[in-house]
């Protein structure tokens, strides 16, 4: 812990995401975002600079990192999905609540992700990533890009074969085990909390246009009202109720953004867990897969001694040789990968504990917030029902 | 399942009338209530000073339907027509609870142990809610009762509290006798025989306005404020299922005060709207009453005239509107009378409850906020584990 902290100090790289622009009209439209970062690492160029970049630009850079990495066993941070029913409304020029809501979640989660990206100490060195944060003009050559449905195909894809493959791996590390299906837990976990932080969005949304529907009521009922101090307090109530409306309304935001968001964070970032796991076990297939060939390569050199055919034994002996090799390689390759996913591993829960602290902490902030302004508003209101007579 | 109310709960449970139960010479209320199936059996406790009863305490047990009769009985009974007959108590209303029990059966296999413990916890409230709150409009229906200087008096309302025997044969009597003449005349097209009528008198012109002006809004209100509380409750229920979900993160304390405010608030605020929107739509029923004494009148003049044209059968006909004359005048001075007290009734009633709901959603906002702030605190200090 001590170590880390230390490492954090030193750790001066900022990254913010600001300032949405629509480029363009129509259907070929697209969101620019300004990507700025502040920093007093020798790597970069400068301390500070900003550049353009829209959102295939960022799975752009996700997909080089996945392909460099991800066989390593590394956990590469996943970007928020695609979402063409969101882009539609902001192309067609749709300029509503609910587009804005979108372009701004859209924005924060960009944010959120480049952050864990440089956060992360291996891929920060990547070239591609200091190419990203720095270079002028970054050719989108992604712009077939990773769509919601792309994206989940590719993480499913390591899975999959992993369910396909019906070989008891020889675990001679339980650990592997144990974690994998914590990871498997919290997954359902995470799933089944993100439903309900959505139901508790929408009730919300809807308590909000309720308490609204009932001020004007109440005001029209006050209206109505011939005892005068009780048409005063009923018109102050429907103001009480109005307040209260647009409370529930930000509530509902923050419920959304601290809450909702953050467990959709790591619903994705879980599945890049999952995704380092199936690449340890890819690694232990091809090693034992070595072993098998050479095994048989091993068998075919005894058949030709026996069967006494001088000519073709050399080119046995060679294929063993080469096939030793291989399998030293690839056992060597597993150790490696079996230790950076077990370092992965316990970065990432870190960092998960400090993400949730850090959310939740913020989130109840907000309510407290939320109850503070709902007794200033009820404490104004008392004295005007008690002057009821 | 048996429920009883203490003293304290009783006190906040009275929240729609100001305090009725004052005159000590009749005293009644509704000490507990047994809740079986769908039936709700009421035990009704009389304490009273007055010769007219046998014994100077005693109580019965009754149930939702002998309430109707009662006030059925009173609506039918012509001398009370200048009267504002309090509304009938609402029908106990299990449903809600009751579907939400059954879906939480069905749900069970799909919840861990403690958000299911957690959503039962939550519905016995509820159901404890419901059930407190009929046994409320019940005592309140008798309280406004004894507390009226004529309707007390009543001899079927004496039978209702005193016979010590079931009512459901008197009450099988009764529907045949009565045969809801009035009831039925009464719910259709009441409006519009009040607007049409021409009004001499400057005070019922006015009540009349305000009442048919008033009336739609209340309604309108009690239905926005029926919505919200509603919605309310959904977001209740859903910090149920999320703080359970959060184990050892829980949101715990929230969610009871959340599920608290919903339940208060729907006491209070829903409570009095509905409340009076049934005392309005007795006070139509009133102006009603005398619209229709109006015309009746206004036809035995008709007669009248007829009848001195004919010169046949005059007296009868003067007899008949004299009748007729003596009927509305009682009316609309009795009618005058009871809108007058009404009005500071309601005026009264809503500054209190008012009050009540004020006080009550800031005492739950502060206790919110320490649990809030508690817990944060807790989480900062990292005193707070991460199990997952």
């Amino acid at each position: 812990m001590q170590l880390e902290e230390e490492v954090e100090d030193k750790f001066e790289l900022n990254i913010s995401i600001t300032n949405p622009e629509k480029v363009g009209d129509g259907m070929n439209a697209y969101m620019a975002y300004k990507v700025s970062t502040q920093t007093t690492l020798p790597m970069f160029r400068s301390k500070t600079f900003t550049v353009r970049r829209r959102f295939s630009d960022f799975l752009g850079l996700y997909e080089k990192l996945s392909d460099k990495h991800t066989l390593n066993g590394y956990i590469v941070p996943p970007p928020p999905e695609k979402s063409i029913m969101g882009m539609t409304k902001v192309k067609v020029g749709k300029e509503d609540n609910s587009s804005a809501e979108f372009v701004e979640r859209r924005r924060a989660a960009l944010e959120r992700y480049l952050q864990r990206v440089v956060f992360h100490p291996s891929l920060l060195q990547d070239p591609d990533v200091r190419e990203f944060l720095e270079r002028d003009d970054v050719s989108s050559a992604c712009v077939c890009a990773l769509s919601g449905a792309g994206f989940l195909k590719m993480i499913n894809r390591a899975t999959d074969s992993l369910s396909k493959m019906t070989i008891k791996m020889n675990e001679s590390d339980v650990w592997f085990e144990e974690k994998l299906q914590e990871v498997e837990a919290e997954d359902q976990q995470l799933r089944k909390l993100h439903i309900m932080v959505d139901s508790l969005v929408g009730h919300r949304k809807e308590l909000s246009v309720n308490t609204g529907g009932f001020a004007k009521s109440v005001a029209m009922l006050g209206s109505s009202e011939d005892n005068t101090a009780l048409s005063r307090a009923l018109s102050q109530l429907a103001e009480v109720e109005d307040k209260m409306e647009q409370l529930h309304q930000e509530q509902a935001a923050s419920d959304s953004f601290c809450f909702a968001e953050l467990l959709a964070d790591y619903i994705r970032l879980l599945g890049s867990v999952r995704a380092s796991f199936d690449q340890r076990m890819k690694t232990w297939q091809r090693w034992q897969d070595a072993q098998n060939m050479l095994q048989k390569k091993r068998e075919t050199e005894a058949k030709l001694l026996w069967a006494n055919k001088p000519d073709k034994l050399q080119q046995a002996k060679d294929d063993i040789t080469e096939w030793e090799a291989k399998v030293t390689q690839y056992e060597r390759d597993f150790d490696r990968v079996s230790a950076t996913v077990r370092k992965e591993v316990l970065r990432f829960e870190k960092e998960k504990a400090r993400d949730f602290k850090k959310q939740i902490i913020k989130y109840l902030e907000s309510l407290l917030q939320s109850q503070q302004q709902l007794i200033k508003y009820w404490e104004a209101f008392l004295p005007e029902a008690k002057a009821i007579a | 399942m048996t429920s009883t109310l203490d003293d304290s709960e009783k006190e906040k449970a009275r929240s729609v009338s100001v305090d009725l139960n004052n005159d000590a010479s009749l005293l009644i209320d509704i000490p507990d209530a047994l809740c079986e199936r769908d039936k709700v059996k009421f035990t009704v406790h009389t304490k009273t000073t007055l010769s007219s009863f046998q014994k100077p305490d005693f109580s019965v047990p009754r149930q939702h339907e002998d309430f109707i009769w009662l006030h059925d009985a009173l609506v039918e009974t012509e001398d009370y027509a200048g009267l504002i007959i309090p509304p009938a108590p609402p029908k106990p209303d299990f449903e809600s609870p009751r579907e939400k029990m059954h879906k939480l059966g069905e749900g069970e296999a799909t919840m861990t142990k403690e958000e299911y413990t957690k959503m039962k916890q939550e519905l016995e409230a509820e159901y404890l809610a419901v059930f407190k709150k009929t046994v409320q409009v019940h005592e309140v229906f008798l309280q406004r009762l004894s507390s009226h200087p004529i309707l007390s008096k009543d001899r079927n309302f004496q039978i209702f509290l005193e016979y010590d025997q079931d009512l459901s044969v008197r009450r099988k009597n009764a529907k045949e006798t009565f045969g809801s003449f009035f009831k039925n005349m009464v719910k259709s097209a009441d409006e519009v025989i009040i607007s049409g009528i021409k009004e001499v008198d400057d005070f019922f012109e006015q009540e009349k306005t305000f009442l048919l002006d008033y009336s739609s809004k209340i309604k309108d209100s009690t239905a926005r404020a029926e919505k919200m509380t509603r919605s309310h409750k959904n977001v209740a229920d859903d910090y149920i299922h999320i703080s359970a979900t959060l184990n050892s993160l829980s949101v715990d304390d929230n969610t009871k005060v959340e599920g608290r405010v919903a339940s208060d608030e729907e006491l209070k605020l829903t409570e009095l709207f509905r409340y009076y929107m049934l005392d309005i739509q007795a006070a139509k029923d009133l102006l009603y009453r005398r619209a229709r004494a109006l015309a009746d009148y206004e036809n035995s003049n008709k007669a009248l005239d007829k009848a001195r044209l004919k010169s046949k059968d005059i007296t009868q006909a003067e007899e008949h509107q004299q009748q007729c004359l003596q009927k509305f005048d009682k009316l609309s001075e009795s009618g005058k009378r009871e809108l007058t007290s009404f009005k500071g009734r309601r005026v009264v009633a809503f500054r209190k409850n008012l009050i009540e709901m004020s006080e009550l959603e800031i005492k739950h906002a502060k206790v919110s906020q320490g649990a809030q702030s508690s817990f944060s605190f807790l989480w900062d200090l990292g005193s707070c584990s991460c199990t997952w």
